[in-house]
């Protein structure tokens, strides 16, 4: 079955993270909230409602392709996609066709045998979301809170070629979209959505195959893996008997594990996508274009390996600071600020992550000086220090009976004491030393 | 007091304003006067009779929160809004309060009125013929004088149209003069809210209450419509005269209705105007234009009555929505997109240009011509004839296409029946139609006839 | 049936599937409709095709007679209706839920 290789494309749904929706002014944070009261008659879909642009997800939009490494375009216009379903109100989607905000762009992935490959991005355009189904014996329930959030849909060009180069899509996917604020990206919550376009073609035909399986609806990343490895094999099977491969949608039954074949949602697929004539177009200037990019001078991978082999630091320490660009902006500060203190990088990072400084409201500076006088040790005089160890041992006898029996955790206690009754931070070691001494 | 219904918009205000009546004899008046003449017409399909402000009467297309908003369909029979149009929460701070929502043909869908599903409004001028449409019931409200004025929408012609038919005054403001925020749509780069009056002046004064953009339609200009000059005759203005097209006789131009047209242009000119015939060469294809994008707009727009939020089932559709809606998903679809909706795109892209052409080069200041083809028809007369109907929307759609204002006004009578000559200006300038129609108005006073009831 | 969208314009009539089409409009016609339609829409079509004839450019963005363009507002958040509100001309609901007859999307077939 060697004789294939496989060709996948895929589509990400990123729900943003912004306060309102995409045409109404409803507030956009629906989980977890009684249904059907983040609704008006906008997302509603009422009779005599109309939309209107959230800015902010066009500028959140318009950094993802940034990121991306998109073309941004001066001149875009909205379109109605439309269909029937219980839960799309309107009975079209307001969405983008033949004018999106972003095309062509590339992110580079790890392949499965440790190469690098670049993934074209076809586009990178706004929509709206749609209500939320639940299924209950006979009946459908359906809640509009999710109706009308923003979506940033990203597809690529059918260049995957293994699950390797998926799960690294989608992981540097998420860090982009924490990196850059726009969305949390978690599979879990829905607010990242993968669909997988799985065929395979002979090993060196330069056509595309002329199907395409859809793999859709399937909510974790695991599964999705799961499924693009299986629909592989499936396809490869059937084809080297000599089977004709067809268009359909497929979904993963996690139990039998095994992709299936799902009844569609609309049969005829014909959108009759027409421009959405209640918006007008969107331009944008190059100097706008321009200034959305001040954000976004670096992607949070090579923000990683910057931090790995300029200072140092471990896989670990270094995607905790890269999780979230301010938290890395900050680190760089603070190295910064600590030029000629003697305090190195790894302490910097350190601090940073176990001590969860207010990056808001600490200066860099003064997050230096704090790891500094943590660092200060007293010098206290080896006769006052025993005068005082002296007093400490006498007035918690008890402990010292504890500590005589062999109990290590009143050492700790009675160090504590000492430097308590010093009032200064001193050489916890010299400390230890001094009650021994005494104990004796 | 019979008389108090008979006055204009501005009478009222100006009679309450010296407490001549007070608001609630106001009220009784109209209500009263409902209760004798409506049976006749049903151009009312819920009367509140809680009005206590001044009373007008809102075409049922429009959201009045805590009202039905039936859009004349069976669809939506029972049907009750949560939320206000901006035009309506406009006029409540105006001291204006809602006394009915008025007959409508089917979604907008028609030109007399007959396609609505409670039963078609008659014309108070003579009940066996029709009012027009699709704004049938403010049309025929304002001529009964059932209220003091009343809003109605126009995509093709659906205020002018049976304002002409009814004998008032009817104005289709420019396309995003007012906000379309609370209208249910019909051809969403065509439609437009718009007073049905009793007066020029008194649409000029509903037209200042109800214009300004808001934060709801993308499409409405922020700015409100004021009118600071007004003209005592029309010296020194030209109108421009549409030469009749020989290919429109599919329209059938009644010559009664043709001589009425051409005693009012007689009259413009008498009044110090310049008449000039001017050509409009894209004018040929205005229906078919009108047709390919407004069929795809609505078929999209009646996408979300689809039972599960609200209404009725599809199949309570009316037969003329069930049409068009297939017809607009026809033009939409694959294959067939490019030849209809893309290709009239373009078309209404010239239609527009041999308008500015006309302002702008023939330096004309107002374009003039009939609403309609014929007076009023006998009811039941046209109801086979789609195309035959569509037809006869040949003199309005061009200003719906290009998005200029056009204003309504009643010139004159042709067998009893009323008829309306039609005034279209420029973008954005409906201070100019309205001045030649007031001037116009004031010298021939056929808005002082009213229908014997 | 297939349709040839190249049929005439001479004769002035324009083929349409019907049936095709009112499952796209998620319209149930009864047999009656679909015979006076069956008349009627071709000959509309027919008419309306005249279009053809004009000659027009190809590209360009979409054209609109509104004169605003870019409009946005601020991603602030405003009023949402009831649950109450939003559910009171539903014919059906459940749970604070809109309820419809059950869709099976993810049947084995």
């Amino acid at each position: 079955m060697k004789q294939y290789e496989t060709v996948i494309g895929l589509e990400v749904h990123v729900e943003l993270s912004t306060k309102s929706k995409m045409f109404c002014s409803c507030s956009a944070d629906y989980f977890g909230k009684e249904p059907n009261t983040h609704t008006c008659p906008v997302c509603l879909g009422l009779p005599g409602a109309l939309p209107y642009i959230n800015k902010e997800a066009i500028e959140s939009c318009i950094k993802i392709g940034h990121a991306l490494n998109c073309n941004i375009k001066t001149q875009s216009v909205f379109e109605r996609k439309n269909y029937f379903y219980p839960d799309l109100a309107k009975g079209y989607q307001i969405s983008q066709y033949r004018w999106p905000l972003c095309v062509s762009g590339k992110i580079e992935v790890v392949s499965a045998d440790g190469t690098k490959k670049d993934i074209r991005i076809n586009r990178a355009h706004q929509e709206e979301d749609t209500g939320k189904l639940s299924h209950r014996g006979r009946e459908t329930l359906i809640d509009f809170n999710r109706s009308g959030v923003p979506l940033v849909e990203i597809v690529t060009e059918p260049d995957f070629t293994d699950t390797v180069q998926i799960r690294d899509y989608a992981k540097k996917l998420q860090a982009i979209m924490r990196s850059i604020g726009v969305s949390n990206a978690d599979m879990e919550r829905g607010d990242m959505r993968l669909e997988a376009n799985v065929s395979i073609r002979g090993i060196g035909q330069k056509e595309l195959p002329n199907y395409r399986v859809e793999l859709k609806n399937i909510n974790s990343f695991r599964f999705m893996v799961a499924a693009v490895e299986y629909e592989i094999q499936r396809q490869s099977k059937l084809l080297s008997k000599g089977e004709r491969l067809h268009q359909e949608t497929r979904g993963w039954n996690e139990d039998k594990k095994i992709t299936y074949l799902q009844r569609s949602k609309e049969e005829a697929h014909d959108y009759r996508y027409f421009p959405e004539p209640d918006l007008p177009p969107i331009f944008i200037s190059p100097e706008e274009i321009e200034k959305l990019k001040g954000g976004i001078t670096e992607l949070p991978a090579a923000t990683l390996e910057r931090f790995k082999k300029d200072y140092q630091l471990g896989e670990y320490e270094a995607e905790i600071l890269t999780r979230d660009k301010k938290l890395a902006d900050y680190f760089e500060q603070v190295i910064l600020a600590s030029e000629n203190t003697g305090i190195g990088a790894k302490k910097v990072a350190n601090e940073i992550i176990n001590k969860k400084p207010d990056i808001e409201k600490v200066l860099p500076a003064d997050f230096v000086n704090q790891i500094h006088s943590s660092q200060q040790v007293f010098a206290i005089g080896k006769a006052e220090l025993e005068t005082i160890v002296k007093q400490v041992l006498e007035e918690n006898s008890k402990a010292v009976e504890d500590y005589k029996k062999g109990k290590e955790s009143v050492k700790m206690f009675l160090v504590g004491q000492v430097i308590r009754m010093v009032g200064k931070k001193i050489d916890t070691n010299k400390v230890k030393e001094a009650i021994k001494k005494s104990i004796k | 007091m019979s008389d108090i219904t008979s006055l204009t918009l501005v009478e009222t205000l100006s009679a309450l304003n010296s407490k001549e009546f007070s608001k609630k004899e106001l009220n009784d008046a109209y209500l009263k006067r409902i209760g004798q003449i409506d049976p006749l017409l049903n151009s009312y399909l819920y009367v509140n009779r809680d009005s206590d402000k001044i009373p007008a009467a809102i075409k049922d297309i429009i959201t009045v929160s805590g009202m039905q908003m039936t859009c004349g369909s069976k669809i939506l029979d029972g049907y009750i809004t949560p939320y206000n149009a901006t035009v309506i929460e406009k006029l409540m701070t105006k001291d204006i309060s809602f006394i009915g929502k008025t007959n409508m043909d089917e979604f907008a869908m028609g030109s007399s009125g007959e396609n609505s599903a409670y039963g078609a409004t008659k014309n108070p001028w003579d009940i066996t013929k029709v009012p027009g449409g699709s704004s049938s019931g403010s049309a025929a409200a304002v001529a009964a004088d059932l209220c003091t004025f009343a809003l109605g929408t126009d995509t093709g012609g659906s205020i002018r149209q049976p304002a002409s038919l009814c004998g008032v005054v009817g104005l289709k403001p420019s396309y995003g003069r007012v906000s379309r925020y609370g209208a249910q749509a019909m051809g969403s780069s065509l439609d437009q809210i718009g007073p049905i009056t009793k007066t020029v002046s008194d649409a000029r004064l509903v037209l200042e209450w109800i214009s300004d953009g808001d934060l709801f339609d993308s499409n409405a200009e922020k700015t409100i419509f004021t009118s600071k000059k007004r003209l005592s005759d029309l010296k020194g203005l030209k109108i421009g005269v549409v030469q009749l097209n020989e290919n429109k006789s599919d329209a059938g131009l009644d010559l009664s209705v043709l001589k009425t047209m051409e005693d009012a242009y007689k009259k413009l000119s008498e009044l110090g105007a310049e008449i000039k015939e001017i050509v409009m060469p894209s004018f040929k294809y205005s229906i078919e234009t009108y047709y390919s994008i407004m069929l795809s707009e609505v078929s999209s727009n009646l996408a979300r009555f689809d039972g599960v939020r609200f209404g009725k089932s599809r199949s309570e559709f009316g037969l003329e929505s069930k049409r068009r809606i297939i017809l607009g998903t026809f033009a939409l679809s694959s294959g067939y997109f490019d030849d209809y909706f893309v290709k009239a795109s373009h078309i209404r892209s010239k239609i527009k240009k041999d308008f500015v052409k006309a302002f702008v080069e023939e330096k004309c200041d107002v374009i003039v011509g009939p609403v309609s083809p014929t007076v009023a028809w006998t009811i039941g007369e046209k109801v086979d004839n789609p195309l035959a109907m569509y037809l006869s929307d040949v003199y309005t759609v061009p200003a719906s296409l290009a998005g200029i204002p056009g204003l309504s006004v009643p010139c004159g009578f042709s067998d009893g029946l009323p008829v309306g000559l039609q005034i279209l200006g420029k973008y954005m300038d409906e201070e100019t139609i309205l001045n030649v129609g007031e001037v116009y108005e004031l010298a021939t006073k056929w808005h002082k006839r009213k229908p014997d009831l | 049936m297939k349709i040839n969208k190249k049929q005439e314009t001479r004769n002035k009539r324009q083929e349409i599937d019907i049936d095709y089409v009112a499952k796209l409009a998620n319209l149930d016609l009864s047999g009656e409709e679909k015979k006076v339609f069956g008349k009627q829409l071709p000959q509309i079509l027919g008419y309306i095709n005249q279009i053809k004839q004009v000659k027009t450019p190809s590209t360009g963005l979409p054209f609109s007679v509104a004169t605003t363009q870019s409009v946005m507002r601020e991603d602030k958040v405003g009023k949402s209706l009831s649950q109450k509100e939003t559910l009171s001309n539903a014919t059906s609901t459940k749970n604070g839920q809109f309820a419809t007859k059950g869709i099976f999307e993810n049947e084995d077939i």
